[in-house]
């Protein structure tokens, strides 16, 4: 695989599209006023937390509690303890049904397992229902954002992608873009015999999956079918209803800024007798795809997230480089814990340490993830994988640091040498280690005195 | 009851005049001075970089010089003050006699503007007309939550102050990160001199020598003739 490092040049090289800091820095400025007129914001933050802290602390029992709430109303429940074992299961069903046809709200946990490339394999076709999934899909690209998949375009590339691919008249107009998309997928939801969701969150109690859209596409998805397959990952639950509603009230507020998402649907089960709508069948296939492991790890308070994309948009790195050269899943400040954790640090160990540690990512987050000590927590987990010139150098200058003596006099010789190596305060020759710095900065040089010794004169 | 200064390494060594402004300040506001010529590096560049054994050899070192102190600890710079007063405690959980002591100098450590503004020193007005915009480092804000403070003592002290879009976006140095990726770093650093370049300001000011050190070689490598001063030298009247 290529290096994070090699993913961000090569973009650099071909330009990260403008849409992406302006897209993040729009949800982020939209997530700000949401939250200076919704005075309970901070409140709200603070009960989401023990609410998400106490599921994760014992998920065994709440998973169970869910699993015969669903079984209780007709619902199927398959524990996937891989992506192969929750592909395997919907291409099967799909297969005993007959299924040629798969309607999908967007979902990152399917495009984890990478569901439509399993669907397709068997020859069943996958259509991507959300508008921005479904550019993303027919540009044969990966979402660049958890909850806006093609941040990386603006809507000339949209307009040129439809015009190519779906050989409709070219327009850049966002009103015709979204006509174009509803008039080819209509025929697809009334055709598809699957539709497939993720689920937001899920409610232990009463088996109910929530589902948070802006277009309608999952209420469509999800009734006008004869089966609907909600895929989850391990972590998506709350106890109640009375905590899903908390959890609301903070999704689509750091998200997108909206007190509530357009479409907030609540799924209980198949269609039962009496009822005129809904599928008849209702699978829900939980995955734990590296959860468990997560879960018993150091860092099990990533599971606490909401996938809200707050964090995404808050942070510099991510606006700099938008989603793809993380070459995960989950971009941004969660991927950076995410994807070691459930993946391995052995692959991953460079997104922890591509973070400058601001913190923007957790002043934003709803559940109040401490995302910078999660990767420092990670870093100290990997520092095998530092260059060997960063680790023998901290480790010489903490073992000089214990040594006040010997610390004076290094420095006082740094000091007093440095005036060969500067010019104006400023070090002439850059050292190897900083070579990366040359690009678009000096270095500043040793002052000729320290301060330690200014001290010691001045007493004197 | 004297005061104890915790410099910082970078200080020591890059930038001993803010030092130098940090004593004048502090001496003017009537606290004697004393400072531990034993200490060293707080150790924050191991924490950060996942180097926990490095990291917990030079915090212990440092608890040993400021613990035999008494008084207020001060330091000029956000993110070692973050380190001594959060990350401490946190690195030597499992280290009953350190933590105590962490805990211990921890609550004596203050950032320089946030104890500066405490004392409510009414600031002497500074000299010259120069334009200044505040940076605000990301480890002073967001862990310490100091922003009124500094700006608060600058428009006391007369400065001519104007606000900065953008003010608490990283700079992108984050110490190993801008070795490790000095690509995004680097835009990151562009972005924010873009911003200070926008504000017209002629002096950017910042509580925190790593994130200035950084700005002011970008502003450098640009040739810019915009300066970059830690907020005490302003206040000590070193704006040239």
């Amino acid at each position: 695989m290529t290096t994070f490092r090699n993913r961000v040049q090569d973009a650099f090289a071909t330009g990260v599209p403008i849409a992406i800091d302006r897209g993040a820095r729009g949800h982020y400025d939209k997530r700000v006023k949401a939250a200076a007129v919704f005075p309970q914001m901070e409140d709200m933050r603070d009960r989401a937390r023990v609410i998400r802290a106490e599921v994760i602390a014992s998920l065994d029992e709440v998973l169970a509690e869910f699993a015969d709430a669903v079984a209780a109303r007709g619902g199927k429940v398959f524990f996937a303890a891989d992506a192969a074992e929750a592909n395997d299961y919907i291409v099967n069903l799909a297969r005993a049904e007959g299924v040629s046809r798969a309607v999908k709200v967007k979902s990152m946990v399917t495009e984890e397992i990478e569901l439509n490339a399993a669907l397709e394999a068997a020859g069943i076709e996958a259509v991507e229902t959300d508008l921005g999934e479904f550019i993303v899909q027919l540009a044969g690209e990966k979402p660049s954002h958890i909850i806006a998949p093609v941040l990386h375009k603006d809507r000339y590339a949209v307009g040129e992608l439809l015009a190519e691919q779906l050989g409709v008249p070219y327009t850049d107009d966002p009103t015709e873009l979204n006509d174009i998309a509803r008039k080819h997928l209509r025929s697809r939801f009334l055709s598809a015999e699957m539709g497939i969701s993720g689920v937001n969150m899920a409610v232990a109690e009463d088996g109910a999956v929530a589902l948070v859209t802006n277009e309608g596409n999952g209420r469509l998805c999800t009734t006008a079918p004869q089966i609907h397959v909600a895929v989850m990952g391990m972590e998506r639950l709350v106890r109640t209803r009375d905590d899903l509603a908390v959890i609301l009230e903070v999704l689509a507020r750091s998200a997108t800024g909206q007190g509530l998402s357009v479409y907030t649907n609540i799924v209980t089960g198949p269609r039962r007798s009496g009822e005129p709508d809904g599928p008849d069948q209702f699978h829900v296939v939980i995955v734990d795809n590296g959860r468990s492991a997560t879960l018993g790890s150091r860092v099990a308070e990533i599971l606490y997230c909401i996938r809200c994309g707050a964090c995404l948009n808050a942070c510099p790195v991510y606006r700099h480089v938008g989603g793809h050269p993380y070459a995960t899943t989950y971009p941004g400040p969660i991927g950076k814990v995410l994807t070691p954790s459930l993946y391995g640090l052995e692959e991953w160990h460079e997104l922890p340490a591509t973070s400058s540690l601001c913190g923007a990512c957790q002043e934003v987050c709803p559940v109040r993830i401490d995302i910078p000590k999660l990767l420092v927590e990670l870093r100290q987990q990997s520092t095998g994988h530092m260059p060997r010139s960063i680790r023998v150098g901290l480790a010489g200058f903490a073992w000089v640091s214990t040594r006040p003596r010997l610390y004076r006099t290094l420095t006082r010789f740094v000091a007093f040498f440095g005036r060969w190596w500067s010019k104006d305060g400023w070090l002439r020759h850059v050292p190897f280690l900083l070579r990366g710095w040359r690009i678009d900065r000096d270095v500043p040089a040793p002052a000729p005195e320290t301060f330690n010794d200014w001290w010691r004169k001045r007493g004197a | 009851m004297p005061v104890q200064l915790f410099v910082t390494c970078l200080v020591n060594s890059l930038y001993p005049d803010v030092g130098k402004a940090t004593v004048a300040l502090l001496e003017r506001a009537g606290h004697e001075v004393e400072f531990p010529v034993d200490q060293t590096c707080c150790g924050q560049p191991s924490f950060n970089g996942g180097f926990a054994a490095e990291a917990k050899q030079q915090a212990r070192q440092t608890l040993d010089v400021l613990d035999a102190t008494e008084g207020p600890i001060v330091v000029p710079s956000g993110s070692c003050a973050a380190m001594i007063i959060h990350h401490n405690p946190e690195l030597l959980h499992d280290d009953p006699d350190y933590l105590a002591k962490a805990e211990r100098v921890a609550a004596r450590t203050h950032e320089l503007t946030q104890f500066l503004a405490a004392d409510g020193d009414p600031g002497t007005p500074v000299a010259g007309a120069a334009t200044t915009t505040y940076h605000a480092s990301c480890h002073a804000l967001r862990w310490l939550g100091v922003l009124e403070e500094p700006k608060r003592l600058l428009d006391d002290a007369g400065v001519d102050r104007i606000e900065l879009a953008g003010e608490d976006e990283c700079c992108g140095f984050g110490g190993l990160f801008s070795i490790k990726a000095p690509e995004v770093s680097g835009a990151m650093m562009n972005t924010k001199i873009d911003q200070i370049e926008a504000s017209g300001a002629e002096v950017v000011v910042g509580v925190d020598v790593s994130c200035l050190l950084h700005i002011a070689g970008g502003l450098r490598r640009r040739g810019s003739t915009i300066r970059v001063r830690h907020v005490a030298e302003m206040l000590a009247g070193d704006a040239e």
